[in-house]
């Protein structure tokens, strides 16, 4: 059953009429064309699907659009400001840290979330942090060290 | 979209220079079939505001192809890489190339390249000079413009040279510049595919919005290797906007919205036929070795392995196994097919755009040059898309449907339900070490599920048997290609044995391998590497935690050292430190090639680990990442990656040689860490604990 359902999507506001258990990733990808986000296993175990839901990392793919009404979400596409990017991008870019990219847009989300919450955070906590996203490439000490120079760097996300 | 419409158009102003070569002078497989084409095609334009398009069959996985060929380009013609425009993997516009796999970019099309640019330099140098009216020998370039050294203000640009030119050339009569004068290989380059990938902006197959497009989820037997009979699609049917496509046994519910058509395709009911084969994941080793058996055929001997046993002094007997291996890239395999006045258009997620060109031309019975593959970013390869099943599925539900694209996306349980895994496979090895502990006096291996691929190394082996088995259809479940084919697991036994063989005599791993090396540029790598780890060694097991191992892969040659940590309570390793020390000849692109290091031990601490396809005759019961565990965060240790300087100016690959040795040097270190010997891949805690029981 579709419903109309409104929220604040990288700092627009925007409505879709879907059904309000569709799972935003579907949504994100398919109603509104942002494909940054991306789909690696559809249940909450690869976090290729990490978006922020009034600033905190949810897993896209297990989040129903339901749940984001009325909250401000933002994915990839919405974090370099005027075509400036976030730090966290910048880091990712500078580091190299990744190969084929298809974990990146989860990555940068899911480090975003945590640098906000934590800026200086030690290796160990970032390690404990990013245990939920998985790169097959294999970029992971490059990651981290991103993710860490950010902290260092700037104090955190802006 | 500016660089794009650039390169696909063949618009006047551009220069495109058509390389063909003279037989011979390209680097071809001997013995592969469909080498390069006499015609080359075009590998290089360039447009009349001077920049520089270059063209190449290959795909961008990840591995930096894009980055390292854009490279080659700059350097012969002095632009920056940021100057060059990459086209890769569309059938169309790119000249024919083998499959990007088998760490062949570098060997193969690198040349090539290098050539081709070289070539084009001296085209824009001959107009230049008579535009300038110079010698070709007075001008110097920068930059895409060109001008007379001694009067830099008698100047002109590759933009203002080419005019609409098409020229085909010769390769080979120019040479590409020495490396003493090179300034852009050697060096740290951003890569080019950076700012697209940290944006979300990189688009892969199942990104692509064609309008009009309907995802197809296709119905899919419980077993490998069953088919489809009978089924009953009315109740998929009533959701709105659902279609049904059926071809043969190849069913696909259609829907425009991805979530919708898998709904509607669990409502699917069908019957399946075909009978699985009666092996599950434990019996599947007795399983491989009883149908090899007479199949075995000796396809390396040297001397007499009777009278070298008879001659050793330490006897070791070994038995290593490893299970089967999923390829498990992060992006799925995908592809979006349509059909449109009378030619099929595939954008696929591939490693080999070439072959799937050509696998979906045989589906459906087209010629070759009505089907194109374009390749737009690719998750992830490691040998997993070099075959086309998706594209192929994709392709023949979209000639049902004219003009429709079409987009199969598989999810996780069909990409690890139809992958072709890393094979599993059992080597057993005897063999003996002299008096004087200096000469492996015989070496006695036979394999089952692979082949000799790399089972012999740079060791002093006067007296060796290698069997392996003709068997076709040998392996249960579908197998392929899986980043450095055999090589893993014949390096993997052959390793551990000799690390049981120095153990066993009372010497250190490595003045063993110092003692058998019979290549100077296996020593040299063995002194890199220990003084890199600062790792003084020791007979084992020393309770340090610390192994070495070796591995090759074509003339590239790698040395692993890890130190671990084992918790003997539950059997859980955890790596602490890894290093490779690495010679690849010349490293064109030193941070990328750092990349596919660090990415292959990380990729193979999960297959050395815990990374295992469970079965029970055909069914897979892996159906996503809960039980298929890849390593996470917490899994991977700091890194070490040194290469080694070797003076030289050929290049080989760097996707495979650093995974080969991965898993035996964690599997050695766990003896030096406790006595036990682990020799089941992975070696998860349960094999562990196993291995601890068995310690004396
Ligand atoms: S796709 Fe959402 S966690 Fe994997
Ligand atoms: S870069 Fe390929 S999965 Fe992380």
């Amino acid at each position: 059953m579709d419903a109309t359902v409104s929220f604040v999507l990288n700092g627009k506001p925007v409505t879709v009429t879907s059904p309000r258990d569709r799972m935003l990733v579907w949504v994100l990808r398919d109603e509104l064309g942002l494909t940054g986000t991306k789909v690696g296993c559809e249940a909450g175990l690869c976090g290729a699907c990490t978006v922020l839901v009034d600033h905190e990392a949810v897993l896209s793919c297990s989040t129903a659009l339901g749940d984001v009404a009325g909250k401000a979400v933002l994915t990839i596409e919405g974090l370099a400001i005027d075509g400036k990017l976030d730090p966290v991008q910048e880091a990712f870019q500078d580091h190299h840290a990744f190969q084929c990219g298809y974990c990146t847009s989860g990555m940068i989300m899911a480090a975003w979330a945590f640098l906000k919450k934590q800026p200086r955070a030690t290796r160990a906590e970032i390690i404990a942090a990013m245990e939920g996203n998985i790169c097959r490439c294999g970029a992971h000490v490059r990651i981290l060290d991103a993710v860490e120079s950010v902290g260092k760097a700037t104090g955190g996300v802006r | 979209m500016r660089r794009r419409s650039f390169l696909q158009s063949a618009t006047a102003g551009a220069l495109t220079l058509f390389f063909t070569t003279p037989s011979g002078a390209a680097p071809i497989e001997p013995t592969r079939p469909g080498a390069y084409p006499e015609d080359f095609n075009a590998f290089l334009k360039i447009s009349a505001d001077g920049r520089v398009g270059c063209f190449v069959g290959k795909t961008e996985l990840g591995q930096g192809a894009m980055t390292v060929l854009a490279m080659l380009v700059a350097e012969e013609l002095e632009l920056d890489p940021a100057q060059v425009d990459m086209l890769l993997g569309d059938t169309d516009l790119c000249p024919w190339d083998l499959p990007t796999g088998g760490s062949l970019t570098m060997w193969h099309t690198a040349p090539v390249l290098r050539g081709a640019a070289a070539e084009a330099r001296a085209v824009l140098l001959g107009l230049a000079a008579k535009a300038l009216g110079a010698p070709a020998a007075d001008l110097t370039l920068k930059d895409g413009a060109i001008w007379v050294k001694a009067a830099p203000t008698r100047r002109t640009t590759f933009g203002a040279l080419v005019q609409g030119r098409k020229m085909a050339r010769h390769l080979g009569k120019v040479k590409p510049k020495p490396l003493s004068e090179c300034t852009v290989l050697g060096r740290r380059v951003p890569r080019k595919d950076a700012l697209a990938k940290v944006t979300g902006a990189a688009k892969y197959a199942g990104d692509l919005r064609l309008p009009g497009t309907l995802h197809a989820c296709i119905l899919r037997p419980p077993a490998q290797g069953q088919k489809l009979t009978t089924a009953d699609t009315a109740a998929a049917e009533r959701v709105p906007g659902v279609r049904i496509v059926r071809d043969g046994t190849l069913l696909a519910v259609l829907h425009a919205q991805p979530d919708t058509a898998r709904k509607a395709l669990a409502l699917v009911k069908g019957t399946f036929e075909g009978t699985e084969p009666d092996v599950d994941d434990v019996r599947i080793y007795q399983y491989l070795v009883d149908k090899a058996a007479p199949g075995q055929r000796v396809m390396i001997a040297r001397g007499d392995v009777a009278a070298g046993e008879k001659r050793a002094a330490t006897v070791v007997e070994g038995e290593y196994r490893n299970a089967y291996e999923g390829h498990a890239t992060l992006e799925p395999h995908t592809s979006v097919a349509q059909w449109q006045e009378g030619r099929m258009t595939v954008w696929a997620s591939n490693q080999s755009p070439f072959v799937f060109r050509d696998s979906v031309a045989e589906a459906l019975k087209l010629d070759k040059d009505k089907v194109r593959i374009i390749t737009p970013f690719v998750g992830g390869g490691f040998g997993g898309k070099l075959v086309a099943p998706a594209a192929v599925e994709a392709a023949r539900i979209a000639r049902q449907v004219p003009g429709v694209p079409i987009q199969v996306a598989w999810n996780r349980e069909e990409d690890f339900l139809l992958d072709g895994y890393r094979p599993a496979a059992v080597v057993k090895i005897r063999s003996g070490l002299d008096a004087g502990r200096g000469a492996i006096t015989f070496w006695d291996n036979i394999a089952a599920g692979v082949s000799q691929g790399e089972a012999e190394f740079a060791y002093d082996m006067q007296t060796n048997r290698y069997q392996a088995p003709a068997v076709p259809d040998l392996h249960p479940l579908k197998v392929g290609a899986w980043r450095a084919p055999n090589a893993h697991t014949n390096a993997f036994a052959r390793e551990c044995q000799l690390d049981a063989l120095a153990a066993k005599a009372g010497l250190d791993p490595v003045t063993l391998r110092r003692r058998l090396a019979n290549d100077p540029r296996l020593l040299r790598l063995l002194d890199l590497a220990l003084e890199a780890f600062g790792w003084e060694p020791a007979p084992g097991p020393t309770g340090r935690g610390i192994g070495l191992a070796c591995g090759a892969w074509r003339q590239a040659l790698v040395v692993a050292v890890a130190e671990v940590a084992v918790d003997k309570a539950t059997g859980k390793v955890q790596v602490l430190r890894f290093l490779e020390a690495v010679d690849v000849g010349l490293v064109v692109n030193p941070d990328g090639a750092r990349q596919q290091v660090e990415g292959a031990i990380t990729m193979c601490i999960g297959q050395a680990l815990s990374e295992e396809i469970h079965f029970k005759g055909g069914r897979i019961l892996n159906k996503n990442f809960d039980t298929y565990l890849l390593p996470r965060f917490s899994a991977i240790p700091r890194i070490q990656v040194v290469f080694a300087d070797s003076g030289t100016s050929t290049t080989q690959g760097i996707g495979e040689p650093p995974v080969v040795p991965v898993a035996a040097a964690l599997a050695n270190a766990v003896f030096d860490a406790t006595g036990a010997r682990v020799t089941h891949v992975p070696f998860t805690p349960e094999r562990v604990l196993e291995a601890l029981k068995r310690v004396p």
